[in-house]
């Protein structure tokens, strides 16, 4: 770990006018995925602005009959919430099926958004990895995939983003409130937060230096079945081969995202028009322009095999 | 004392204290946390500096030019030992490469240079300014790419004989109306223990004390002092407490070399724990396999013939994976053959882990005999117990020692409920789940080895044995406790038991489970001998006196056990020796395991419901830690069959998932109902404790019974473990 300097935050607009003074400035709530990339010099920031006593941690409803929920909200409790229970289950059960008990009790809602990928490449800084310097190579490709992604990647990168929770409030629909360095506030969508690697895998959102994440908001409930459905290879912490975040109606129409697959939750608004006819043919277009590995094509299968679970979970 | 003639009835036969599910002794240190481990013995070493480890980043190649100028000068930093500054190193008996490189680099995460400072903080911010030029050279890292130029490994105690023919193999199975011809892989294992590798050092004048987590404090003892180069009798080895080891703390490790180099010169203690993202690649792991088995049998399920041959990889100068071993021995066949072959790899330094040779090499042969059982259209116990043997097969002049193969079976049978089973696979749905029901067998050989122990009497009548064994969890201390306890006829609670230090006396050590049988039987000859000096000092004929409840007793005349050491403590020192017992005999443990699996139909992800095992293993010294061994065994068997491998890069020649999050162990919610019996059995011609090993035979076969269940559960037959779902998703019945 390289030494840093350290602030706690008075504000959120406070934290982040500091954040763009101090090259190198890195937010840190629960730390559960930033202090292990530290330790092992992943992340070298020069300075931690620590977000902890902002009062970011109640979840409220909302004018539009929905949820604000608080970015440092920590898993633990949003999984517990009981509104969150009853007209969110998707995320309820995809936070859950995350990490353990522990990790959930420290992990907050923007940072579980924000955590970096668990691709082993990256991890080892004795290898070349894009994301960690640019420029250096993917080691990952052509090296040992199975676990990595099959869509949306680029001859530069081909990790996954982690998380569960950010598959659910993919299907959810649900907005990311920041504020930027300037003061001033805006709203994001899930959909549009993550960048996929292209050229730039070092880059990972839309963020802009300095802007904080302030709320996940949900909009009013959609109602459904709803299910997260993860499978992986131990029944408990490890990380998704392929997990499916559903919304169900009973009509036969729904919303699906995906995780384990992709630099980011992937979601295909237009490919749930075929939802009614079948797993394979929601699938197909889903995963129309998969790149998997000879590693990890089975990720493709896998994903429409899991959704025809969860669509017989879903008729009960 | 010698052991080589079969045992007779002696005090251990009495089993007031052997045999008894006594608590751990141990167990209350280790509940609250103040078993003192290497790495917080805070009570030994004032004030010590940390070392920080600084693995290789090629494979293969040289190091070309190496800076610490930037970490020599970073805060906190006392010294930088690389193999430039560290004198002149030799190499330990048990290692194949040097735990200290440089400039030549033999593997990946190879230690090239510890960074000692005042904090651990401050070592590992400056390993991150050390600065290493390498020229990579290329290396083979592929057993499948390899396997061609594979050769027979060199003949030693511990490989056996590298081939063994028995009558004509080829023409037998050539001629035999049934046949299978398979074949079987198993990856590298990652020995994953809690505790890494872990060392405090320090120096006084010249002679060297470490703290350390080791299972053979006599291997450590001596490769210490030769890689240093010095006299052994100046090098002490302390570890009393070990978090888990399955091998991979059998030898001497970079941890204790890198310590006690960072202490010379810093000229303090320093302490050293291998950071866990090197520990894959630093240290050894079990070697992957692959497995060709033919077996050719009657109609009626009599083998003729059987075949295995194995090739496995390991640096220049290692040794194979001995996954032969079982087949030797498990089943009758008058024509045989057996091969080894070892390819050279640049891979990290393969080695043993938890029953080496059978664990892998049961997980192929008992897929093969399932296979074999349905090809024969028998029933897969029956078609084992069919080929039963009660001698060496290889040499029918060698009688097993005791063989209750049959009976594990048959009894594990009943017990798990193998009637319904159907042997038609794919048959059992419970909505979503595809059910399976599969076994295997259980084999290990027990080895003896030499161990010697010292006990002394003290006027209180309190008992106090030392010996080197090691305790790595596996309840060492709590059946040690309990033979002295039984031999000196006092209470458990009399008994004060200290292990683990190389000025006590050489035991065999914690390996192949060997530990348990051994140790307890240096213990009771060394309680023999102290018998022998209480009784003369008390003035009773040795041939009469009962020593019992803190009494020695002949006729009609009691005397505290005590007083025989009422002006001054009488020590005694001995050691089990061993005759030929193991060569006129076949000396192995046998069991069964029983596995319920359950399949997603949709997603193929395998759930085990219920596993027995049934083990025949001698006496049983205390059956709740050999309980904890067995399951502790079956566990990491279930992991073996679903989870755990090394994945290996073989184009940058390193294990690619080189921590606790990627080189995934069963959690508690992969390990349901667990039962294990034990057999109530003695084995005169072990030793005089009339025991075996148990610790290895749990995990020997559990892989296949998984992997066997998996197949009766979904048809499909998996040959390549670990068996995940990527490997038979597109063959798995249509789910809807």
């Amino acid at each position: 770990m390289k030494p840093f300097t350290y602030e706690r935050a008075a504000s959120p607009a406070q934290a982040a006018a500091a954040a763009i003074q101090m090259p190198g400035a890195k937010f840190i709530a629960g730390g559960t995925n930033l202090l292990d990339l530290m330790k092992l010099q992943i992340e070298t920031p020069a300075h931690l602005i620590d977000v902890n006593r902002l009062a970011l941690d109640t979840i409220e409803p909302t004018q539009e009959g929905g949820l604000r929920i608080g970015a440092l909200v920590s898993n633990t409790d949003l999984a517990a919430d009981a509104r969150v229970r009853r007209d969110y289950g998707v995320l309820a059960r995809a936070l859950l099926a995350g990490a353990s008990g522990q990790l959930r009790n420290k992990a907050t809602t923007a940072g579980n958004l924000l955590q970096r990928t668990r691709c082993p490449y990256f991890y080892d800084t004795d290898q070349p990895c894009n994301k960690r310097h640019p420029g250096s190579g993917c080691s990952a490709i052509g090296g040992v995939t199975r676990q990595l992604g099959v869509i949306g990647t680029s001859d530069a990168c081909i990790a996954t983003h982690p998380s569960d929770m950010a598959v659910a409030l993919r299907a959810l629909d649900a907005t990311v409130e920041t504020v930027k360095a300037d003061g001033a506030t805006r709203r994001i969508p899930v959909a549009e937060l993550h960048r996929l690697p292209g050229d730039t895998p070092h880059v990972e959102t839309v963020l802009e230096p300095g802007e904080l994440i302030t709320a996940v908001l949900l909009p009013a409930p959609v109602g459904g079945t709803q299910i997260y459905r993860k499978v992986r290879d131990r029944a408990s912490y490890a990380f998704a081969l392929v997990s499916v975040g559903a919304i169900l109606q009973h009509d036969g129409t729904g919303r699906i995202a995906l995780g384990g697959v992709a630099p980011k939750p992937w979601r295909v608004e237009e490919a749930e028009a075929e939802l009614p006819n079948g797993p394979r043919a929601f699938t197909t277009r889903l995963m129309a322009g998969a790149r998997p590995t000879r590693d990890n094509a089975f990720k493709v299968a896998l994903a429409e095999r899991t959704l025809g679970a969860v669509l017989n979970e879903a008729r009960g | 004392m010698k052991f080589d003639t079969p045992a007779t009835t002696n005090p251990i036969d009495q089993m007031k204290v052997v045999g008894q599910p006594l608590d751990r002794i141990d167990g209350p240190l280790k509940t609250t946390g103040t078993a003192p481990y290497a790495y917080e013995r805070h009570d030994v070493a004032a004030a010590p500096a940390y070392g920080y480890v600084i693995g290789s980043a090629v494979p293969k190649g040289r190091i070309t030019g190496m800076d610490v100028s930037a970490a020599q000068h970073a805060p906190g930093v006392l010294a930088v030992v690389t193999a430039e500054n560290a004198g002149p190193l030799d190499k330990g008996k048990y290692n194949t490469a040097k735990l200290l490189g440089g400039p030549e680099i033999e593997h990946y995460h190879q230690a090239v240079a510890l960074v000692v400072a005042e904090s651990f903080e401050q070592a590992r911010a400056a390993a991150a300014l050390v600065k290493i030029d390498y020229a990579a050279e290329p290396g083979r890292f592929d057993l499948h790419a390899a396997r061609v130029a594979a050769f027979p490994p060199e003949e030693n105690d511990i490989t056996g004989p590298p081939e063994t023919h028995v009558g004509d193999f080829a023409g037998a199975f050539a001629q035999a109306p049934v046949t299978l011809d398979e074949t079987y892989t198993t990856p590298d294992h990652s020995h994953a223990m809690m505790e890494p590798h872990a060392t405090l050092a320090a120096w006084e004048g010249d002679r060297l004390t470490v703290w350390t987590s080791n299972q053979m404090i006599a291997w450590a003892n001596g490769d210490l002092a030769k890689t240093l180069r010095m006299p052994k009798e100046k090098v002490r080895v302390v570890s009393p407490f070990i978090g888990g080891g399955f091998g991979g703390k059998l030898f001497l490790r970079a941890d204790v070399v890198l310590a006690a180099l960072g202490a010379r010169a810093a000229g303090r203690p320093v302490k050293v724990a291998l950071q866990r993202p090197l520990i894959a690649n630093n240290t050894t792991h079990r070697p992957a396999t692959i497995q060709r088995i033919r077996i050719g049998a009657t109609r009626e399920g009599v083998i003729t013939a059987i075949g295995h041959e194995s090739w496995s990889g390991d640096l220049e100068g290692g040794g194979p994976e001995t996954a032969v071993n079982q087949t030797r021995l498990l089943y009758a066949g008058a024509n045989r053959m057996t091969a080894m072959r070892l390819a050279v790899l640049d891979l990290p330094e393969g080695n043993a882990m938890r029953a080496p040779g059978e664990a892998p090499g049961m997980m192929a042969l008992e897929i093969a005999m399932d296979e074999m059982a349905e090809k024969l259209g028998i029933d897969p116990i029956e078609f084992r117990i069919r080929n039963d043997t009660q001698v060496d097969p290889e040499k029918p002049e060698r009688p097993f020692s005791a063989r209750a193969f049959a009976e594990c079976l048959r009894l594990g049978a009943e017990r798990f409920g193998w009637d319904a089973r159907n042997s038609r696979p794919g048959q059992r749905r419970e909505g979503k789940w595809l059910i399976g029901i599969g076994m295997a067998a259980a084999f290990r050989n027990n080895l003896l080895m030499k161990s010697g122990a010292r006990v002394r009497l003290d006027g209180e009548g309190r008992v106090t044995v030392e010996t080197d064994m090691t305790d790595i969890g596996t309840g060492s201390y709590t059946i040690i406790g309990q033979t002295a306890a039984e031999m000196m006829g006092v209470p458990i609670e009399k008994v004060t038991v200290r292990l683990g230090d190389s000025t006590y006396p050489v035991s065999a050590g914690s390996g192949g489970q060997f530990g348990a049988n051994n140790a307890t039987a240096g213990v009771y000859a060394t309680c023999v001998k102290l018998r022998e000096e209480v009784t003369q000092r008390l003035g009773f004929n040795s041939e009469d006196a009962v020593f019992a409840d803190g009494h020695v007793r002949a006729g009609n005349r009691a005397v505290l056990l005590g007083a025989a050491a009422a002006e001054g403590d009488i020590v005694a020192e001995d050691a089990i020796e061993y005759g030929d017992l193991d060569e006129r005999y076949q000396q192995s443990t046998f069991g069964g395991h029983f596995v319920e699996a359950a399949v997603d139909a949709y997603t193929g992800e395998t759930r085990i419901r219920r596993m027995l095992a049934v083990c025949a293993a001698g006496r049983i010294l205390n059956p709740k830690s050999a309980r904890s061994q067995v399951i502790g065994a079956m566990t990491m068997g279930a992991g073996a069959a679903l989870m755990e491998e090394l994945a290996v890069d073989t184009r940058r020649g390193f294990f690619v998932n080189h921590d606790l999050a990627g080189y995934e162990v069963p959690v508690h919610a992969d390990i349901p109902h667990q039962e294990v019996i034990f057999l109530d059995e003695t084995d005169p011609l072990s030793s005089p404790m009339k025991a075996k090993g148990v610790g290895e035979l749990g995990i020997c076969g559990v892989g296949a019974a998984v992997a066997n269940a998996v197949y009766n559960a979904t048809g499909v037959r998996v040959r390549d473990y670990p068996i995940t779902l990527d490997k038979y998703l597109d063959r798995l019945p249509d789910a809807a």
